[in-house]
């Protein structure tokens, strides 16, 4: 069975079973492994993707059901938000072990991709479904207001 | 077990908290290496070979001016990487940005951790303290050699040459040479016995805001964990483990399993059966596919609570003292106002975000080994032993651990044996093969946080001061039935009572005693271990009896203090930023405070909470100070602090592990809850100056947010915590 969607831009067919998580399918069939495995239940949010835009949990996403689609991952961040949301991580210093951290960038950016100033509020309802247990928490708040900052500068 | 890499008398945890101890072991372990580096330094001039400057096993310089530095201990987020090229960069005066940092093999004789004796491995945050001057002393001589080097060739003076960047400069004859032009000569030198090592005030690295060495990979997904390791025709595995502790295999069906797509073979193993497939998916089908039988005669069967009821029982029943200052017994006896208190903690699972997973590729007379592996030289000795080879035959690649907090450092290496005796099962023919844990894997897997029931009474006299201290501690030994039992020193496992039996506070009459209880529940040691639980109970305690003595939790403490300038100054330093003494707080708020020494850092934290009318707690605001000795990397310890702190709080608000007939009743993030964004408070981490020794900051953060947390809701609401989790307590 082969699954054909658009994979960081790319048209992309892979050979693999059809209900076989898009976490491991990018991992191991397309061979990007900066999505990474947490919890395999999306409740943890290590594995986020986006999927047309959106931040997803990838662990409980079907490969199927992300046929004729856009999915970025980590690999594939291009934008914008993307590259302030990354600036920002490197400037305060987040990352502790940074396992969970790519999921933390996909979240983040996806939040600022529609909401371009997001509050206190807005961070822990967009970010509260990523766990660090470095609990590198503040300084994630910090980086997403210092990349929004950055965007508007 | 890995007996015969333990030096009897050095590995113990209680000689790495003393520095004296520490400073011979090290005076003594340099000696050896820089013998080894000359040898090396040597063989390295050989003429084919100038385009590599290696003095010493812990750094490399090329031609290409690239400056790597050799790292013993794994990074798992503390830090280390970086603060080991910052002290080896900082001698060398190498140029930052050219500083690489590569994982060291395993290798007892060279990279021990000086702390341990001999043993290679990182744990109770002593990554700095003990590399600290073996690592200044390796930077500073490979910068006297390429000094020499320079003189040599310009006919000058050595102490005319002056170093900056990984450049020396020779300014009267405006000469320079960058440190890859020198590498052939300098390989040449014999390594110098002694050299003189920076004074602290010219330091341009150390105590100034360098920044770590794996953010950028860690930012854009290229930085290589364990997961990440993808070899060719690489099987993963998953280990179908009992649902109790001490459950054997009693048979299995794997018919179901075979018919999985990309399952390739179903293997039995001491701990359980294993799927391999040609991917995780597959093998995880497999997996739950797989029918199993257990045989559960040798299993745990009983429940936590049942457990928690034999605890307080044993309480009340003779221990062994752990420490005996006085008459407490008297003190108590004849005291004019009694405070007693009883304290239950739980079983905590560590939690690692990365499930643990481990890459072996065994034949008949090799076995390479990735993994984010914390304890390198006991993890070469049993995958050995599993395998049948000698440990020299055993290579470890340590890559990058997606957090640890204690869990991939374990004495009987659970998850590296458990993946080796995959490999020998499957017929040690070299097919890599990687052992993947999932969540519940790891939620469900053992070597826990112990529960433990503490039990505190204390007497004050007429004058209401603190004159008996009685604290009786009851759950199970971390170092038992391992190779660190040797440890245990007239029945008393110091992990047990560290941070209790060596309470600071000025008390006449002290007795600190340990009821040492057996499970079939593993345990391990979990971040600041001992400290963990004793913290919380010594500094829950002492503020009843700060309240009982109609005292403010800050001046009471400060006042028994006065012999502890390092603790007491912390304290003051955290009650000062916190702003302590600005009066009380609206209602339904409270402020806390509660201070520790663990791993010889001293910590002091005010915790600010809001509770509201059905009782759930919010933690706003945390204020830390910390004295480290002299801060390596000031950033790395605040985020250490906070980390910490985050860590500490989502165990003692939320975490617990239970038993139900000796199954676990939580299996992932939805049952074991941890902290998460939206519960992060505001922290606010002050480092005290210091000129001495640096300590570790790794776990000593952890150890005051819970107590200080609970003398919050005290101040808020006038009910004090007794029971962790504290959700328990407030729904």
């Amino acid at each position: 069975m082969s699954t054909s969607f658009v994979l960081n831009g790319k048209p992309t067919t892979l050979d693999a079973d059809p209900n076989m998580p898009l976490l491991w399918a990018v991992r191991e069939v397309a061979g990007l492994p900066g999505t990474k495995f947490g919890c395999g239940m999306a409740l943890c949010g290590a594995c986020t993707v986006h999927l047309e835009g959106q931040a997803i949990r990838s662990c409980v996403m079907p490969l199927a059901a992300v046929a004729g689609r856009r999915v970025t991952t980590i690999e594939g961040l291009q934008s914008e938000a993307a590259k302030a949301v990354q600036a920002a991580w490197i400037e305060l210093q987040v990352p502790q072990c940074g396992y969970c951290q790519s999921g933390q960038v996909m979240s983040a950016t996806a939040l600022l991709e529609k909401n371009a100033s997001p509050t206190d509020a807005d961070i822990d309802g967009a970010m509260s479904g990523n766990i660090c247990r470095c609990a590198t928490y503040s300084r994630i708040r910090a980086a997403i207001h210092a990349a929004a900052q950055s965007i508007k500068a | 077990m890995a007996t015969e890499t333990v030096a009897p008398g050095q590995a113990t945890r209680r000689a790495f908290l003393k520095g004296a101890g520490t400073v011979t072991a090290m005076a003594l372990t340099i000696g050896f290496e820089w013998a080894g580096a000359t040898r090396r330094a040597a063989a390295i001039a050989a003429p084919s070979a100038g385009a590599l400057f290696t003095p010493n096993a812990f750094l490399r310089i090329g031609a290409d001016n690239s400056v790597t530095v050799i790292a013993k201990h794994v990074e798992m987020g503390q830090g280390a990487y970086t603060g080991i090229a910052t002290v080896v960069a900082e001698e060398l005066d190498a140029d930052w940005s050219r500083v690489r940092v590569e994982s060291a093999p395993a290798d007892a004789k060279r990279y021990a951790n000086l702390a341990f004796g001999t043993i290679q491995g990182t744990g109770g945050s002593s990554a700095m303290a003990n590399s600290w001057m073996q690592l200044r002393e390796a930077g500073g001589k490979a910068r006297a050699m390429l000094l020499t080097a320079a003189a040599t060739e310009w006919h000058v003076p050595v102490e005319e040459l002056t170093v900056e960047k990984s450049i020396v400069y020779h300014s009267g004859s405006k000469r320079q040479a960058r440190f890859g032009s020198l590498v052939g000569r300098a390989a040449a030198l014999a390594v110098p016995e002694t050299v003189k090592l920076k004074d602290a005030k010219d330091f341009k690295l150390i105590g100034h805001q360098v920044p770590r060495v794996d953010v950028a990979a860690k930012v854009d997904g290229s930085a290589q964990f364990t997961l990440d390791v993808m070899l060719p025709g690489m099987l993963v595995a998953l280990l179908k483990r009992p649902p109790q502790f001490g459950a054997t295999v009693k048979s299995f069906d794997a018919t179901a399993a075979h018919a999985i797509p990309g399952v390739v073979k179903v293997v039995q193993v001491p701990r359980g059966v294993a799927v391999l497939a040609k991917s995780f998916w597959a093998a995880k089908q497999g997996r739950d596919a797989l029918a199993v039988e257990w045989d559960d005669t040798n299993a745990e069967k009983r429940s936590s609570a049942a457990l928690m009821d034999e605890y307080r029982r044993l309480a009340d029943q003779p221990a062994l003292s752990a420490r005996t200052e006085g008459d407490s017994a008297q003190a108590i006896r004849n005291a004019a106002h009694k405070v007693s208190a009883s304290y239950e903690f739980p079983y905590l699972a560590h939690a690692p975000m990365e499930p643990l997973d481990a890459v072996v590729k065994l034949t008949a007379n090799r076995c390479e080994i990735w993994a984010g592996d914390q304890f390198q030289t006991v993890d070469q000795a049993n995958a050995a032993e599993t395998a049948g080879l000698d440990p020299q035959q055993v290579s470890i690649h340590t890559l990058y651990a997606g957090g640890s907090f204690g869990r991939r450092a374990n004495p009987g290496s659970d998850y590296i044996v458990e993946a080796v005796s995959i490999a020998k099962a499957y017929g040690a023919d070299g097919t890599p093969i990687k052992l993947q844990w999932t969540r519940e894997d790891d939620i469900l897997g053992g070597l826990y946080r112990p529960m433990y029931f503490h039990k505190l009474e204390a007497g004050l006299n007429d004058k209401r001061e603190l004159t008996g201290w009685r604290h009786v501690i009851v759950g199970q030994s971390i170092m038992a039935d391992s190779f660190l039992a040797g440890m245990i020193k007239d029945g008393i496992d110091p992990s047990s009572v560290e941070g209790a039996a060596s309470i600071a506070y000025a008390i006449p009459n002290i007795t600190v005693e340990l009821s040492t209880t057996r499970t079939g529940v593993p345990v391990l040691w979990w971040r600041v271990v001992g400290s963990s639980h004793t913290i919380f109970a010594v500094e829950a305690f002492i503020d009843e009896v700060a309240h009982a003595a109609g005292e403010d939790g800050f001046t009471f403490r400060r006042k028994l203090l006065e012999h502890e300038p390092r603790m007491k100054a912390v304290l003051e330093l955290a009650a000062e930023k916190a702003g302590w003494s600005s009066g009380p707080m609206p209602k339904g708020k409270g402020r806390g405070i509660a201070v520790a020494e663990a791993f010889e850092t001293y910590v002091a934290q005010v915790a600010e909470v809001s509770v509201d009318e059905a009782g759930h707690v919010k933690v706003d605001r945390v204020v830390c100070a910390v004295d480290c000795g002299t801060p390596i990397n000031p950033d790395i310890i605040a985020a250490q602090m906070e980390g910490g702190i985050g860590f500490g709080l989502g165990a003692v608000l939320y975490g617990t592990i239970t038993l139900k007939d000796g199954r676990i009743e939580q299996d992932n993030f939805d049952s074991y809850r941890v902290l998460r964004m939206n519960e992060m408070p505001k922290v606010e981490v002050h480092i005290v100056p210091s000129t001495q020794a640096p300590t570790g900051v790794g776990e000593p953060g952890v150890a005051p947010v819970g107590p200080a947390v609970a003398n919050a809701i005290f101040a808020a609401t006038g009910k004090r915590i007794q029971v962790l989790p504290i959700e328990v307590n407030t729904g």
